[in-house]
């Protein structure tokens, strides 16, 4: 299946933005690991601002900085959304409070519990009654919203929106599932190339199980073992380095995710 | 979009296991709502609770995947000859080739909150008996569904609050279009946890009587649990003329609040004009319309005010959560089934505990059940986040 990127967002452990990042994650400058820097959404309402977690607000960043970057109208665009996790903070603090006497859940936190909870703020700050999809599949969750994302710009022949993010989780949950660095990435695709497309992306599922893509930094190699989403470095990195190359991503038992890429410019 | 067959499905809620006891249960309006005695809640409110589940043994080679969700999955997909069906496709299709999209909201969120009251009193940690990975993680059920079925094919969890289980379809329908499999399984499971009931009690979304769906008294949501699912597959001719079809979906987003409908509808009425559009079908071809009617004051409104400027006053509509709760995640599948029930028996489920339809909505609004020759089924499923579905079926080819 064979889409364009036309835009892309990122935010990671050390990487501030796609355009900030490109260099770094096309190995010509140097990788310095950094605590995620996630700002505050502009482009919610105070009220909805107020309630946004943290995984709300990687997602608006990366969200809004790809289609900032494709000149695109997200309130015409569709939208898959995929974490390996809802809130992770929001799951500990409801079944801490539920371990006592009262029990008395917070009616916002129980709001934002929902795993489509960035996509439901997404669609209040980008006016996007457009449809969207919050998919889940554990450590390949970014490839399947890689597969989703491919698959409907083929099908519907228009415009989608890959965001994919993950948080680490608090004690005690961490113990159980440990995830790194917060870790954001947004791809806008389109089913025709445009004046903005970077590249094309040739999204194919591969039976058997071949190896995935690693990076050769060992400081970028251990940010995409340490989030889910941060296992579309390969696929940035390569989108980066401007070139032919192609990547696997590890999805199901059974198969993996061949992703070809190529610059359009 | 190109109709698929659905050529096996499989339903368990609390009007019982199988097609057999849904139909049994629709036919005779029972209801399957009790007051509340689910674990060690004290809430005044009723539930659809499956007891079965509690002494279901998880299949053998499955044992970690042992919670609540996915007991439920397993007891749904051993009714109507589901688990046989799809063995029979696997041999066709082969099991790379059937995808395994299914849908929930709370997957095993019960054993983390029980978890959380045996955390080690020294070092806060939780018990070494929790497995994250099978249980509380959302894609649980999707690997589980997969494992116990030997299924290998591209495969997801969608989590889009209670309109999971009918976006599902939409993704499968996508999958098979692209090439990315020839068949696909969709469904999924929403089991009763803490955090939904004391939630929606938070938010003041729970009755204390039985759910009254559209009725002027209606004060609010009944929770149940559940699990249904669907095999979905290409048509290889002109369809059976008792064949069930998927023939539309359509999705949309209110872009208005994370737990209130828009109260205009609008988002709703966007889901129902693009399924009609997928299925080539108009307004008047839809023979009735399961509605999402939850009996919350602001969905009903919402919903009967998107219905009527769609449709009119004049197509039969309900909701049947006053029979079997809502299901949340589940909601949009075991709705998807009633629809293919009401479809293959002509049979329009009257609103169980529903006393008086509130004056102030307009659509036609059953009651009482009623006969009748269904060609076309329209089902909705809206939720938290704006989150709207609906799904067209059909009979026939």
């Amino acid at each position: 299946m064979r889409a364009y990127v036309e835009g892309v967002g990122l935010l990671g452990p050390g990487l501030r933005g796609w355009h900030a990042s490109r260099a770094v994650l096309a190995g010509v400058e140097p990788y310095r690991p950094a605590p995620t820097a996630i700002p505050a959404s502009e482009l919610l309402p105070p009220a909805e601002r107020r309630r946004a977690s943290i995984p709300v607000k990687l997602a608006l960043a990366v969200g809004w900085e790809a289609f900032m970057s494709a000149g695109r109208n997200a309130a015409a665009t569709a939208a898959v959304f995929t974490a390996s996790s809802g809130d992770g903070e929001i799951l500990h603090q409801i079944c801490e409070t539920l371990t006592t006497p009262e029990r008395e859940v917070s009616p916002t936190r129980f709001m934002n519990s929902v795993h489509n909870a960035a996509a439901g703020y997404w669609s209040i700050a980008t006016q996007s009654r457009e449809p969207s999809t919050s998919l889940c599949c554990y450590d390949a969750s970014f490839a399947a919203g890689l597969l989703e994302c491919a698959t409907q710009v083929a099908v519907d022949a228009r415009p989608v929106a890959l965001i994919a993010y993950d948080q680490p989780y608090p004690q005690p949950l961490h113990a159980t599932r440990p995830i790194s660095g917060e870790f954001g990435v947004a791809l806008v695709m389109t089913p025709q190339a445009t004046e903005r497309s970077l590249a094309t992306i040739d999204v194919e599922l591969e039976p058997g199980e071949a190896g995935e893509s690693r990076l050769p930094d060992a400081g970028l190699e251990a940010a995409r073992l340490g989030n889910p989403a941060a296992r579309s470095l390969p696929l940035l990195a390569a989108l980066a380095r401007g070139a032919a190359g192609q990547v696997v991503l590890r999805y199901v038992a059974a198969a993996n995710l061949r992703a070809r890429v190529a610059p359009c410019r | 979009m190109q109709p698929l067959v659905i050529s096996r499905f499989a339903i368990v809620n609390c009007l019982g296991a199988g097609t057999g006891a849904l139909l049994d249960a629709l036919r005779t309006k029972r209801s399957g709502l009790a007051r509340c005695d689910f674990e060690t809640v004290a809430l005044d409110t009723w539930i659809g609770r499956v007891a079965a589940v509690e002494e279901l043994r998880i299949r053998r080679g499955l044992e970690d995947y042992d919670c609540r969700s996915n007991r439920m999955a397993q007891l749904g997909l051993e009714q109507d000859g589901f688990t046989d069906a799809v063995a029979a496709a696997r041999e066709r299709y082969g099991a790379a080739r059937i995808g395994v999209f299914i849908g929930t909201s709370t997957s095993g969120i019960l054993e983390t909150e029980l978890a959380y009251r045996c955390r080690d009193p020294q070092t806060r940690a939780l018990p070494a008996s929790f497995r994250y990975h099978a249980t509380q993680n959302t894609y649980s059920l999707g690997d589980f569904v997969g494992r116990y079925l030997g299924l290998t094919g591209p495969s997801f969890v969608v989590s889009s609050a209670c309109s999971s289980t009918a976006k599902v379809f939409g993704n499968a329908a996508r999958m098979i279009a692209a090439g990315a499999c020839d068949a696909a399984v969709v469904g999924g499971a929403d089991t009763l946890c803490l955090t939904t009931l004391y939630g929606f009690y938070s938010l003041e979304l729970t009755s204390s009587r039985p759910c009254r769906p559209f009725d002027a008294d209606r004060d609010g949501i009944s929770l149940g649990e559940g699990a249904g699912f669907a095999l979905l597959e290409k048509p290889t001719g002109p369809a059976a003329s008792d064949a069930v079809m998927l023939l539309g979906v359509g999705e949309s987003s209110d872009a208005y609040h994370m737990s209130t409908p828009h109260p205009e509808g609008a988002g709703a009425k966007l889901a129902m004009q693009r399924a009609l559009q997928a299925a080539r079908l108009g307004p008047a071809d839809i023979d009735y319309i399961n509605l999402h009617g939850t009996a919350t004051r602001t969905n009903d409104a919402a919903e009967d005010k998107a219905v009527v400027e769609l449709f009119g006053s004049a197509t039969p509509c309900s909701s049947t959560k006053g029979a079997t709760g809502h299901l949340l995640g589940a909601a949009g599948i075991t709705e998807a089934v009633i629809s293919m029930l009401a479809a293959r028996h002509g049979l329009l489920p009257g609103s169980a505990h529903t006393r008086s339809v509130d004056p102030a909505l307009k659509s036609d609004y059953l009651l009482d059940n009623r006969e009748s020759r269904v060609r076309h089924v329209l089902t909705n499923s809206f939720g938290f986040g704006g989150s709207n579905c609906s799904l067209v079926i059909g009979i026939g080819g």
